[in-house]
């Protein structure tokens, strides 16, 4: 029971079950009644209580992104969106769940039976754990484990099995291949991703995700703008996310590695990759955003839920906007691209706090002037002098000659 | 390491078809090995029941063939029809088709460079940016004639009807405000990193090769081939219309793009001078009877379609419907060359390829 009572919201229950000498000076009103020997009734209750109360609160998160994705693309794309069920169509997706549980549920003949029905909630399962991890609020945390950083590491990259899991089950040809993308796009990912996480160890001198935050005095995106750009493309990536979509591409693969999927096996593809998307955007808030942290007149979790909808917004954003990219160019982007330059930004990270291990205010700006230098030097090399001959396709500005008369 | 060959059906129904057209794909991994097209799911047999319909009424059929340019195709048929009926269209009437046949070019082209970004994956973005500009134009035509994509607006010796009083305001703030929404497109698409690098160098076409299948059209042009009717063999009065033609220079799927938008430029330009040239009078002449009654004879006019080179090959018994009619469609030919285009490269190409060419599976087909 160690870390979990550290956090204030399982303390604050258990304490209004439990008649442990040490809740006194939580407990607000005086209705605790499961006695000090039976303390395990009160821990699993607690337990069990915020299980619920996360599960649900991520499924209304999915609802709410769902209606908000498609609300805001409906605005970039000049047209309204959703606004027949409800107010402003807040129902819409309720009227959608409805709908995807309703279906017939097919199994496809050449299907692999036990993989194909696996392979859903093995997409959806690991995305609920990463939400107890993440600080919410400067007390406002479910459990504050000491690897943090890894943990969610690794839990965000279990859903390219997953996609493999579903492709191969398939039995479908479109879906094979969307799964073998998915494997060689994840995996390529996966190391820019975690070397750029590296960088935000460095500077907080921890893998605890409170301890990340506590350490980020100068929000990490402004920091270490280098390692904040690739982990949001390699994340952006991680998602299935356009313009990383190749693995259910649309105009090319149907839908990917879902096609054979229908039903609420389907509503489960879909609800892990919004799912995704929030845990995703509390990664990164909680990385680069400095989480919680913001001027004290407003309360930290209202602070927290204003960057995640910020960058929840800027992944609505890319998908409104950016067409796709091949195969080859995202690979060759992966490898020539992010992985050298998550390199360089932790490179320099830990020349600098080699040189300053515990930096003062000034040394910081320092710091971060130096980084951002080296952002923009790195990417003018990479994307201006080396990019031509890193994606083997010369890309020249065009335009039309006229015929003469 | 051994590997398989994989072989795919693409279509009929298929996101990125553009209607119900088929592929037979082999792949080596991700990369083509052989695309066969395999086409007519949607044969209607419009040429065979050309010969049971008057000529009149053989205009709602050609609406049917590219339904995103109902317009030209109207236009192909009525001077086909003209030329074997020696009709002599009133002045009024070629104008109004011209300013309608240069808006289905506006119109027709959006749709093309709308879904071509479609297939790039776009998310729709662009293409709703663009079918709002296309559905002004359909509002135009809505206003000319009551309908907005299967017009039949044209008939032989002019059109049926006179575009109404409001209908020249609306044209005017159409034709100002375009130019500003297409620059817009520009600005979003035209140096947008990851369409150069998924359009550039990719399936391109040598201006012999295109030549040698007859391609025509937008396509021809961005192979770097100067031939556009309008210019060469000028039909209607556009003759008395200076226009530029936009010309590709390497021939790969950027440049089919990029004429196409410049393209639409050219068209609201053309459209800009019809409107100083048209002169009141009546839009059709008196004499031309309702039942078109043609000579024997035959008579074949290619017109400057969206697509490319289009046209009705007519022959005539004397009756009041066709013997036989033929109809050379340009998204037919231009598809021809499909398989050549993409074998070696990516599965994702082989689509933007496909939308690069700008088939309708309507015309494909008839």
């Amino acid at each position: 029971m160690g870390p979990i009572r550290e956090s204030f919201i399982f303390e604050f229950l258990y304490c209004h079950l439990s008649l442990e000498a040490s809740c006194s000076s939580v407990r607000i009103l005086n209705i605790a009644f499961i006695p000090e020997n039976l303390s395990w009734i009160s821990f699993t209750l607690t337990a069990f209580f915020w299980i619920f109360v996360f599960i649900n609160a991520a499924l209304v998160g999915v609802l709410m992104l769902i209606w908000g994705e498609r609300r805001l693309i409906g605005k970039f794309q000049a047209r309204l969106g959703p606004n027949r069920w409800g107010p402003l169509g807040l129902f819409t997706p309720v009227a959608d769940a409805i709908k995807v549980m309703f279906k017939e549920d097919i199994e496809p003949t050449l299907s692999d039976k036990l993989i194909y029905v696996l392979a859903p909630i093995l997409m959806v399962v690991p995305v609920f754990m990463i939400f107890p991890v993440i600080p919410y609020g400067t007390k406002t945390f479910l459990t504050n484990i000491s690897v943090g950083v890894v943990f969610v590491l690794a839990i965000t990259s279990i859903n390219s099995l997953s996609v493999l899991m579903a492709g191969w089950a398939s039995g479908n040809r479109f879906a094979i291949i969307g799964g073998i993308r998915a494997v060689a796009m994840l995996l390529s990912y996966e190391i820019p991703m975690g070397i750029s996480a590296a960088g935000v160890v460095i500077v907080a001198g921890s893998l605890s995700l409170s301890e990340v935050v506590n350490n980020q005095v100068i929000p990490n995106a402004i920091f270490q703008p280098l390692g904040f750009i690739t982990f949001l493309i390699a994340s952006t990536a991680e998602l299935n996310r356009s313009p990383f979509d190749i693995t259910e591409a649309e105009s090319e693969l149907v839908a990917g590695y879902m096609t054979d999927y229908s039903s609420m096996k389907f509503g489960l593809f879909y609800l892990g990759e919004f799912m995704a998307t929030i845990a995703s955007s509390a990664i990164i808030v909680t990385f680069y955003f400095s989480g919680w942290r913001g001027p004290s007149f407003i309360p930290s979790e209202i602070w927290f839920l204003a960057k995640w909808i910020g960058v929840i917004a800027i992944f609505i954003w890319f998908r409104a906007t950016f067409p796709r990219l091949r195969i080859d160019q995202i690979m060759s982007l992966a490898w020539k691209g992010l992985f050298e330059l998550s390199l360089i930004n932790v490179l320099v990270l830990a020349l600098m706090i080699a040189i300053w291990p515990d930096p003062s205010g000034i040394q910081l700006l320092i710091m971060t002037l130096i980084n951002w230098v080296v952002f923009f030097l790195s990417i003018y090399i990479f994307g201006k002098i080396l990019s031509p001959n890193l994606t083997g396709n010369k890309i020249t500005k065009r335009s039309v000659v006229y015929g003469l008369d | 390491m051994s590997t398989e060959l994989v072989t795919m059906n693409i279509g009929p129904i298929h996101p990125s078809t553009h209607g119900v057209f088929r592929m037979r794909v082999t792949f080596d991994g991700e990369t083509i090995i052989d695309a066969e097209p395999i086409i007519g799911y949607l044969h209607r047999g419009s040429e065979k029941l050309a010969e049971e319909r008057t000529y009149t009424q053989i205009v709602t059929l050609t609406d049917r063939m590219d339904y995103t340019a109902s317009m030209t195709n109207n236009q192909a048929y009525i001077l086909s029809v003209e030329k074997l009926s020696g009709i002599t269209p009133s002045d009024r009437g070629v104008w109004l088709r011209m300013i309608a046949a240069e808006l289905q070019r506006i119109a027709a082209h959006s749709v093309a460079i709308g879904f071509l970004i479609n297939d790039l994956g776009a998310w729709h973005t662009p293409l709703l940016y663009l079918l709002r500009e296309r559905e002004k134009i359909l509002e135009l035509f809505e206003m000319m004639c009551g309908a907005r994509i299967t017009n039949s607006y044209l008939r032989p010796g002019g059109v049926f009807m006179d575009a109404p009083d409001e209908f020249w305001p609306s044209l005017n703030k159409f034709l100002d405000d375009m130019p500003n929404r297409l620059d817009d497109i520009e600005n979003l698409l035209t140096d947008n990193e990851i369409i150069l690098a998924r359009t550039q160098n990719v399936a391109i076409l040598k201006k012999e090769d295109a030549i040698n299948a007859s391609i025509t059209g937008p396509m021809l042009r961005a192979s770097g081939v100067d031939w556009d009717l309008r210019h060469r063999n000028p039909y209607d009065y556009y003759e008395k219309i200076s226009f530029r033609r936009p010309l590709g220079t390497v021939g790969d799927n950027n440049d089919r793009y990029l004429v196409r938008l410049h393209e639409i430029r050219e068209s609201l330009k053309i459209v800009e001078q019809c409107l100083d040239l048209i002169e009141p009078g009546p839009v059709k002449p008196e004499e031309v009877p309702f039942l078109v009654r043609p000579p024997e004879g035959e008579s074949y006019v290619p017109i400057e379609a969206p697509k490319g080179e289009l046209g009705f090959y007519l022959v005539s018994d004397g009756g009041i419907s066709p013997f036989r009619c033929h109809v050379r469609a340009p998204s037919l030919i231009n598809l021809t060359l499909l398989r050549d285009m993409v074998i070696g490269y990516k599965i994702a190409d082989l689509f933007v390829t496909f939308g690069s060419i700008d088939v309708n599976m309507g015309e494909v087909d008839r």
